[in-house]
């Protein structure tokens, strides 16, 4: 399966699920109060959030007063106009740098996919002929090393690892002197899961990402936020928090093969400004792809 | 104000009510407009609030509020017994086999929290002194096994494996030594699965009838969004859930999926998950959760925490110590550490009735952690003697105990005085008639 078919494959049920109903509604031509509102609780149940589905439906509002828009696919076009100004145009690919190696720190909650993210990256660093190393930093959960060491050997690349209960920040900072003798491309750095609210791990990673900056100038050159797309708003206070702690480059936003929408990204880079980079659309290594935001954007309002 | 938790919108909503003498139509909308925007920001899914704002307009809108003299507080009434209903009203239990073992299985998503909440289910269980035998059955993710290992190995709990053989055959295998071993429970953890992969679905399927398992819980990530109802939904028709194990509520998040898929699958939520250690796992109380939605505090479970890691002799002496007068710098810090015990702080004051309003204040509260840290290592670089005998710590001791700890020696000054007021205080306290003081002598800091 070719990559761009497998983003679809991924973006198929997001299309389904809403988008059936949008199709319907946007074929009425009847652009009235029960039209907004459905519009509404459409965003919505994508899990867009209230405070930026009021906004996004009272500027479609505007929109369509000011261009007189009369057809469905003109106000589709709209629509999508409004949240493309939210999540950007760019398609992102993997981080360069000048001077090797680039340092990738993986953040998030548990049970996000952080560990399958890097197994993920790695095979796609790998695909390129680039040199990888990994950075067992989740030190914590039980058997999470054992995890990350299993799509080392998949990915055919090294593997940094401290004994269990570790410093994470050690571990890290092994890992980039290693990678910097051995000349490797990059350094990809698993982080274990924390809730964004317990203060005590939050200052962990403040000083994970401490001592990366000082392990290697201008490291860490990518710090990617991991969201699991079916996670309501409250992905919304877990970047705000974890941007705070270690300021985010990016997101990747897994489990997008579900039924779930992931509309959450909006309202965060809505908030924070941080574009999407990265798709996870299943468990397969090359199951992640670059986000594509005018093809997000058209999955949702296109037929099949 | 995006941050701001349901119980505070709710409050304010209704506390504009609480003060009119009579409700129009008008009015009920205008609360009940902020009560579906409260539950959509909490993730409930939409057709869930829409529901629910209908039941609860219907009744606002009933003979019952337009004519009884404080219809504020009957609809926050409403609301809340309408959110209890929902939730459920008492604690479900585990379902009990006839003659053991008692299966349970654990279903779910990818990353819901599986592994963890097994291992915790098997932890409750052996602290009640059952003898459970936890099943690895997590094939495909990878070292899936090896943590539910790890975990058993942590709690002294065995871990039945077949290494990566199909799933329901290792159940059935793991059901026979349960028998054989005397194990009063299996608890068989599961891969995670979408539930619109048909072939997994199938494969789980093929589990409940190898084993006819009494339980099948289904564990849901607190944080779940509006789609916690289409999973849901998917497990329920594929399998005869049982009961919800609702994780990672330690969290911020306003844990709407909860409402959500107790409503899809009518199946109640049996445990909730609160926290990265193995016994951070509790029976839910459904009625608590509704009311600290509403605001109104979980008071049952604060007490039940304090009661859990509080000696109980400990308290007693302490008591006593501290109606002759004989409190010192050490009895301090060891109240200090059981206080610690608790959890963490701001997860204490949530619990306190009133304190949810200041919720804002709250977030300042992690630094009193920190207070808590500093004054324990100031105590620590005492002396013994200067424990017992604060009045002998001069400013050269001062400075000593300043350069230990790592702190200023205002600091330590502060520290001094704080505890200088609290004996008087005490002092005060001891005069007043013992019959008075027991039961809240018990934790003089609350």
């Amino acid at each position: 399966m070719g990559f761009f078919s497998r983003i679809k494959e991924g973006l198929k049920k997001t299309r389904t699920g809403i988008m059936g109903r949008m199709d319907g509604l946007f074929a009425r031509n009847m652009f009235d109060d029960q039209f907004y509102e459905e519009l509404e609780e459409i965003l919505i149940s994508a899990d867009i959030g209230v405070e930026t589905t009021l906004e996004l439906v009272e500027n479609l509002r505007q929109k369509v007063k000011e261009t007189k828009a009369k057809e469905g696919d003109q106000v589709v076009t709209l629509l999508k106009e409004l949240i493309l100004d939210i999540i950007g145009t760019e398609i992102y690919g993997l981080a360069e740098v000048e001077e090797k190696p680039a340092v990738i720190l993986v953040l998030g909650v548990n049970g996000v996919g952080k560990t399958t993210t890097i197994g993920k990256l790695a095979a796609r660093y790998q695909r390129e002929k680039k040199k990888v190393i990994l950075a067992a930093g989740d030190t914590f959960r039980a058997a999470a090393c054992e995890q990350l060491e299993i799509w080392a050997d998949r990915a055919g690349c090294e593997m940094i690892k401290h004994q269990g209960g570790a410093d994470p920040s050690a571990v890290l900072f092994d890992a980039i002197s290693a990678a910097k003798a051995r000349g490797v491309d990059a350094v990809l750095c698993d982080t274990a899961g924390r809730l964004h609210n317990k203060t005590n791990l939050m200052n962990e990673l403040k000083k994970v990402h401490r001592v990366v900056e000082k392990a290697m100038p201008g490291a860490p050159h990518e710090v990617l936020l991991v969201l699991d797309a079916t996670t309501g708003q409250n992905a919304l206070a877990q970047a705000k928090v974890f941007n705070e702690a270690a300021p985010l480059t990016g997101v990747v936003l897994t489990k997008l093969d579900g039924t779930a929408k992931g509309g959450i990204v909006i309202a965060v880079a809505r908030a924070l400004k941080v574009p999407v980079k990265f798709i996870g659309v299943g468990e397969k290594s090359d199951d992640l792809q670059p986000f594509d935001p005018r093809e997000y954007v058209d999955g949702l309002f296109t037929q099949d | 104000m995006v941050f701001e938790n349901l119980s505070n919108k709710l409050q304010e909503t209704l506390r504009k009510l609480k003060g009119k003498g009579k409700l129009t139509e008008k009015d009920v909308d205008a609360a009940l407009r902020e009560v579906r925007l409260a539950l959509l920001e909490a993730d409930v899914n939409f057709k869930v609030v829409k529901d629910f704002v209908a039941k609860v307009k219907e009744r606002c809108l009933g003979k019952e509020v337009l004519e009884s003299l404080t219809p504020g507080q009957q609809v926050i009434k409403i609301v809340n017994d309408e959110l209890t209903r929902l939730m459920g009203e008492s604690v479900a239990k585990l379902n009990q086999a006839s003659s053991p073992p008692t299966i349970v299985m654990m279903v779910g998503l990818q990353g819901s929290g599986k592994t963890t909440s097994s291992a915790k289910l098997a932890h409750l269980l052996k602290k009640k002194n059952h003898t459970p035998l936890l099943v690895a059955a997590d094939i495909y993710r990878p070292a899936a096994i090896k943590q539910l290992q790890v975990l058993g190995e942590q709690l002294d709990v065995p871990v039945f494996q077949m290494g990566e053989q199909d799933p329901a055959s290792t159940a059935k295998a793991a059901l026979e030594l349960a028998k054989k071993n005397r194990h009063d429970y299996l608890i068989i953890d599961t891969a995670g699965r979408l539930h619109i992969d048909e072939e997994l679905m199938n494969e789980l399927g093929r589990m409940e009838k190898a084993v006819s398992p009494h339980e099948i819980l289904l564990v849901v990530d607190a944080m779940t969004g509006q789609d916690a109802v289409n999973v849901a939904q998917s497990f329920r028709d594929k399998l005869g859930l049982t009961g919800v194990v609702l994780t990672k509520l330690d969290g911020d998040t306003r844990g709407g999926a909860a409402l959500s898929v107790r409503a899809v699958t009518g199946c109640p939520v049996k445990f909730a998950g609160l926290g990265e250690n193995t016994d951070a796992f509790e029976p839910f109380h459904p009625d608590r959760m509704s009311s600290r939605i509403l605001g109104m505090g979980d008071v049952l479970t604060l007490i039940e925490k304090a009661q859990s890691s509080f000696d109980q002799k400990q308290a007693q002496e302490m008591e006593r110590k501290l109606r002759t007068q004989q409190f010192t710098l050490d009895d301090f810090l060891e109240q200090l550490q059981q206080i610690k015990k608790m959890g963490p702080l701001n997860q204490i004051m949530e619990m306190m009735p009133g304190m949810g309003g200041l919720g804002k204040k709250l977030k300042g509260m992690s630094v009193d952690e920190q207070q808590f840290v500093r004054v324990e290592a100031i105590i620590k670089s005492m002396t013994k003697k200067e424990r017992q005998e604060p009045v002998i710590i001069n400013s050269s001791r001062r400075k000593r105990i300043a350069a230990g700890s790592g702190t200023k020696v205002q600091d330590v000054n502060n520290l001094l005085k704080q505890f200088d007021m609290m004996q008087k205080m005490m002092k005060q306290l001891g005069k007043m008639e013992k019959g008075k003081f027991k039961g809240k002598g018990k934790f003089p800091f609350m």
